[in-house]
């Protein structure tokens, strides 16, 4: 049985959001929907996370920023692109500074739908992921030494 | 008087043992409880085994390979401190081999480099050299009440030192309040998501190092709790009354504060120590040599 899946803490990145999706991510820490009740908790330091939650379209500005704190979250970990914007540029994606979805930076594992994302299409892809998150965690164990 | 040594291996043995277990349950129904403090459902009552059974599965970064060292030194020297304390061992060595401890997670967060590490290490620092001196004159007043500076014998001697202590009690639970890294003092790091930078003292460690810290304040609260029922040992019941009672009003106030700045926190560590404390030592010291010789 695997602790991982039970404790999943969080870092959540703004890449460059129109602040809904971000609201909506803070959204499930309130009272009403308490993520804490399964045991997820949203850190501010990539050290400490297992699941990193970008909002927004990457863009040449933040794109070291992004790269840079997906490199320190420690293995095993899983993105969750949150929003259109996040998943393949949305409106944002014809500007001249915009590359598009996170993905054109680092690999996404999850993808939530939403302009913005809803807190319970949120809390669901952190749920998916948490099952991508298990099958990285065996991955890990079988190979030794196959850090990337 | 020196403590049996098969009663005192005993108790230090179970001690090492029980610790983590009660100290998780500890943190567990802290969160708990906060949680209802605030309009929330809250985590499982074994959230913090999971925590840490996670950080154990997890991949150990470490800028420098020494943050090892420190990090397992952090642990031990907890660990040795309560295991001193619960086998009846002599406070003075105790709080030594306490404070030691706190130095290796300091010099842990020195070791890596990053800024919000280097603060929270002396932010670290300052906490304790808020604290050191309640904690001290906490063992002197023992010494004075019952005639020792040994654990066991304070833990059996019939006076109920809480009444000859009564300043050093509350000024003791202030410093608890530091200790137990919740606000308003909880200037390193504290147990709240986003309110330091980054996570203080912890931030550079992550995964089994982190999962060591952990563990390390469990052994804390143990013997935290285990010094306010020195006060109590006259009486086993009241003492449990009194730690959790103790405890409760920690999470109140972690609850409904906002964090200090590290002058607050030293000057209020510091008066309470050189009013509270040190008036209850002085009037103890004057009824012990005059009123009654
Ligand atoms: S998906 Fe919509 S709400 Fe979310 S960041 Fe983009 S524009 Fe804003």
């Amino acid at each position: 049985m695997s602790y991982l899946s039970k404790s999943p803490w969080i870092i959540h990145y703004d890449a460059s959001s129109c602040n809904g999706c971000d609201i909506e991510v803070l959204a499930a820490l309130t009272p009403v929907y308490d993520v804490e009740r399964f045991g997820i908790i949203n850190t501010g330091n990539p050290k400490h996370a297992d699941i990193f939650l970008v909002t927004g379209s990457v863009n040449e500005q933040n794109r070291e920023i992004l790269k840079n704190t997906y490199d320190q979250i420690p293995d095993p970990k899983v993105v969750v692109a949150v929003g259109i914007c996040a998943s393949t540029g949305g409106i944002f994606r014809e500007c001249y500074n915009v590359m598009g979805g996170i993905d054109k930076v680092i690999p996404v594992d999850v993808w939530v739908p939403g302009c913005a994302a809803r807190p319970e299409a949120i809390i669901d892809g952190v749920v998916k992921a948490l099952g991508i998150l298990e099958e990285k965690r065996k991955a890990r164990k079988r190979p030794a030494g196959d850090r990337a | 008087m020196i403590p049996d040594p098969w009663a005192a291996v005993l108790n230090a043995v179970i001690y090492l043992l029980l610790a983590p277990v009660v100290g998780g349950l500890i943190a567990g129904i802290d969160r708990k409880i906060t949680a209802r403090m605030q309009g929330r459902v809250g985590p499982p009552l074994l959230q913090p085994f999971y925590d840490v059974g996670k950080l154990f599965e997890k991949e150990n970064l470490v800028v420098t390979t020494t943050q090892n060292f420190y990090v397992l030194s952090y642990l031990v020297f907890m660990a040795v401190s309560g295991a001193l304390f619960f086998s009846g061992g002599d406070m003075l060595l105790v709080i030594f081999a306490f404070t030691l401890s706190h130095i290796f997670l300091v010099l842990g967060a020195y070791a890596a480099f990053s800024p919000y590490s280097h603060v929270g290490a002396e932010r670290e620092l300052i906490q304790i050299i808020a604290y050191e001196p309640m904690i001290i004159i906490t063992a002197a007043g023992m010494y004075m009440v019952t005639k020792s500076f040994y654990v066991s014998d304070i833990m059996q001697s019939a006076v109920p030192v809480v009444l000859y202590l009564p300043g050093v009690f509350i000024g003791y639970l202030i410093v608890l309040t530091i200790k137990l890294r919740k606000s308003p003092f909880d200037l390193s790091t504290s147990h709240h998501a986003h309110q330091e930078l980054v996570k203080g003292v912890t931030t550079d460690f992550a995964g089994p190092n982190l999962a060591k810290i952990e563990i390390a304040h469990w052994y804390e609260y143990v013997f935290l709790l285990g010094v306010v029922y020195l006060f109590f040992g006259f009486n086993p019941l009241l003492a449990i009354a009194a730690i959790i009672i103790a405890y409760f009003l920690e999470i109140l106030i972690d609850n409904t504060t906002s964090r200090a700045k590290w002058q607050l926190t030293m000057r209020s560590a510091w008066l309470v120590a050189g009013t509270l404390g040190i008036i209850n030592l002085g009037v103890l010291y004057y009824l012990r040599m005059v009123v009654v010789p």
